[in-house]
């Protein structure tokens, strides 16, 4: 007796196991491509779109339309050429169904021609180069975040609309500062006091401030991303300088550097689509509950990736069964009927963004914690200068 | 062009020459003495400013956290050495380079799982955070401060080499270090308090520097290349050099960057110099490096009679 019930305890265990294995193999499943710079000096911007992005999949209930997902979380060393290696990995070998993340637009412009002929969904969750909205656009192609020139626009708008008619204009001598410069000017009508490039990854800009303060501008335009912001409000604000001339700024003193710069960086405007501060339910929604998981204030990089997330479960609920039909599902991103958390989106043909512009003021909140105060829309329902060059 | 920018430029040029010295100042008699290359002084850098902005942030106390932080890098840099760095100094110089290079990935690494990846809060005290008033000129009174504190050590260290015991054994070391041994110093002890001297030198200036720069994973690089180019300048093994030469290199970038652009303009095409200024100014230094090595090899303060 106690042999054969063994025996069949052993048969059931083997059977249940095999049952197991074939469930796993027969249950639908999505697998995502999750790439971003998680290493190196920039890793706080990729580790906060990687935990937005898992957040807006936690509040999707762990699925995207109730279908199971897998998240394959891959650095990419800021290395444009392990990113090729590893989107190819993702098509090849992993057969993800889509690409998601991509932190740095050097890595984007590296991988977009692989991701293009390929035809892999690809989710853009922060990087947004100009050729890829213009000449280069793709059809599987979606940029949740938005094109880089955007938010500079919308503060070149602010500061025509403020009145300033000499503003001094600093930004790294390499390809992004320069587009975050033009992208100033495109709305700014008034006067240029100055405009320096600085040598990317400067720690010292004391020269730099000394110069702009013989200028006396109206206010200052930098666009000085991670340490190098840090650096340079210090060394504005040693100098006595914040609060006396106004600091207008882009992905300067933002959810990444905050938490180092603290009251230091009180007072200084920037440029962006979203706020912590919107109070649209969404947003609430995400803010608090990102708060109580990661204990610190959601950044626009974790934003941007929990709206991705949020836009995948949209798409794949709306095309149902037919989730693997690339075109149906192509289709359902594109109408990107979903709560946002900066409100009204909507996808131009190019798979930028239109959506609303706004400058913020680095404020003390309602926590008593340093972090954004949105101070006014710029420019509503803002589409990106390129978009006219996509041939779709 | 007013005489108040040129004042205040000369002013931060000095100023960067200043914690440049305290960089040059160890890893010229690591290199010089024990004719070891420590790439990883960079990181000691880091270390120290990460230690003096915790400590800052903890405690309160500003000066504690910049005395606390020279003492404790120092006794880091006496562990390191006996937990195995002295063993590369048998090594050829290749091995040394690969060896401290994979520290300063290992240091940059380990500095972002204790703290975090992103950058840390120090800021200057409330007493140094305003203006001074120098014949006219308001500069930074914490960039004033760096000035001040950088001079006296320059002084500390002129004393300690030149008037002390040690520091006679030091200068011994470096021309000959083997007749040094030979006359019955023991040169294991004394590499041991020059390693940790300088590694002590480089924390002070991490922590000095750490309310006016972002304190992050990866900040002593940039730094490492413009003192390498400080020793070279200055010559291998020498303090003198390396003040001297701390002050050239940070007078000559901050003075280029300000007025090659400037004097770009009114000789060219403003569109040109626009897009060479830049690119040119940071160039300046290496350029000086290149003129210095090929009219004087040795760096413009030799010391004599290395053996």
């Amino acid at each position: 007796m106690i042999k054969t019930s063994l025996f069949l305890r052993g048969a059931s265990a083997a059977f249940i196991v095999s049952a197991l294995m074939w469930g796993n193999v027969a249950t639908a499943q999505i697998k995502v491509g999750f790439m971003a710079t998680l290493s190196g000096p920039a890793a706080a911007l990729g580790q906060d779109m990687y935990d937005g992005f898992m957040l807006g999949l936690e509040h999707a209930g762990g699925q995207f339309g109730g279908v199971d997902v897998e998240v394959i979380r891959e650095d990419d060393q800021l290395k444009p050429d392990l990113a090729v290696q590893t989107v190819d990995r993702f098509i090849e070998r992993d057969e993800v169904d889509v690409v998601a993340g991509v932190t740095f637009s050097n890595v984007m412009m590296a991988i977009a021609k692989p991701l293009a002929d390929s035809n892999t969904i690809f989710m853009g969750m922060n990087a947004g180069p100009a050729p890829l909205a213009g000449e280069q656009c793709a059809p599987n192609f979606f940029f949740v975040s938005y094109q880089n020139d955007q938010q500079a626009e919308g503060v070149g708008k602010y500061a025509t609309d403020r009145g300033y008619k000499n503003v001094y204009l600093m930004a790294p001598n390499y390809q992004a500062g320069k587009d975050a410069v033009g992208g100033f000017k495109r709305y700014y009508q008034g006067d240029i006091a100055g405009e320096v490039y600085t040598r990317v990854n400067q720690p010292d800009y004391s020269a730099e401030i000394a110069q702009l303060q013989a200028a006396n501008p109206d206010a200052v335009y930098v666009f000085y991303p991670g340490g190098m912001g840090i650096n340079f409000i210090k060394q504005f604000r040693q100098a006595g300088l914040l609060g006396e001339i106004p600091l207008l700024s882009v992905s300067s003193f933002d959810g990444s550097t905050l938490p180092a710069l603290k009251e230091t960086a009180l007072g200084a405007i920037s440029g962006s689509f979203w706020g912590p501060d919107f109070d649209n339910p969404t947003n609430q929604k995400f803010v608090q509950a990102f708060e109580e998981k990661y204990g610190r204030i959601p950044s626009q990089y974790a934003a941007q990736a929990y709206d991705g997330a949020a836009l995948l479960n949209k798409a794949v609920e709306q095309v149902g069964d037919q989730y693997q039909d690339k075109a149906a599902l192509m289709a359902a991103l594109r109408q990107a009927e979903f709560d946002s958390v900066r409100g009204e989106f909507a996808f131009n043909k190019n798979g930028f963004p239109i959506h609303d512009m706004y400058v913020f003021e680095v404020a003390v909140d309602d926590k008593n914690r340093v972090s954004h105060r949105t101070l006014q829309k710029t420019l509503p329902n803002h589409q990106d200068a390129y978009v006219g060059q996509c041939p779709l | 062009m007013t005489v108040s920018l040129v004042l205040g430029q000369a002013l931060n040029g000095f100023q960067l020459g200043i914690l440049l010295f305290l960089m040059a100042a160890g890893l010229t008699l690591v290199f010089g003495i024990m004719s070891f290359v420590n790439l990883a002084h960079g990181s000691l850098y880091m270390f120290g400013a990460y230690f003096a902005a915790t400590i800052a942030t903890h405690s309160g106390s500003f000066v504690l956290a910049i005395v606390l932080t020279l003492v404790l890098i120092f006794l880091l840099g006496l562990l390191l050495d006996k937990g195995g760095l002295s063993i590369l100094h048998r090594r050829s110089h290749l091995d040394q380079v690969l060896a401290t290079f994979g520290l300063i990935l290992f240091s940059n690494e380990l500095v972002r799982i204790i703290w975090g990846n992103a950058p840390i809060y120090m800021d200057a005290p409330d007493y140094l955070s305003g203006a001074v008033n120098l014949f006219g000129l308001n500069y930074p009174a914490y960039r004033f401060a760096i000035i001040v504190a950088g001079l006296l050590i320059a002084i500390g260290l002129y004393v300690l080499i030149e008037r002390t015991r040690v520091g006679m054994l030091i200068r011994a070391g470096a021309s000959n270090r083997r007749m040094v041994s030979a006359l019955g110093v023991n040169i294991a002890w004394l590499n041991r308090f020059v390693f940790a001297l300088g590694a002590g030198l480089a924390g002070l200036a991490g922590a000095l520097v750490g309310p006016i720069v972002s304190v992050e994973s990866g900040m002593g690089e940039p730094v490492l290349i413009l003192t390498l180019v400080v020793i070279v300048i200055g010559g291998i093994g020498s303090i003198r050099g390396a003040f001297f030469g701390a002050l050239v290199v940070g007078l000559v970038d901050t003075m280029g960057r300000v007025f090659l652009p400037i004097w770009l303009r009114e000789t060219f095409d403003p569109a040109m110099a626009t897009a060479v200024g830049p690119a040119v100014a940071s160039m300046l230094v290496y350029l000086l490096m290149a003129i210095v090595l090929a009219f004087k090899p040795d760096g413009l303060f030799p010391i004599r009679a290395r053996g």
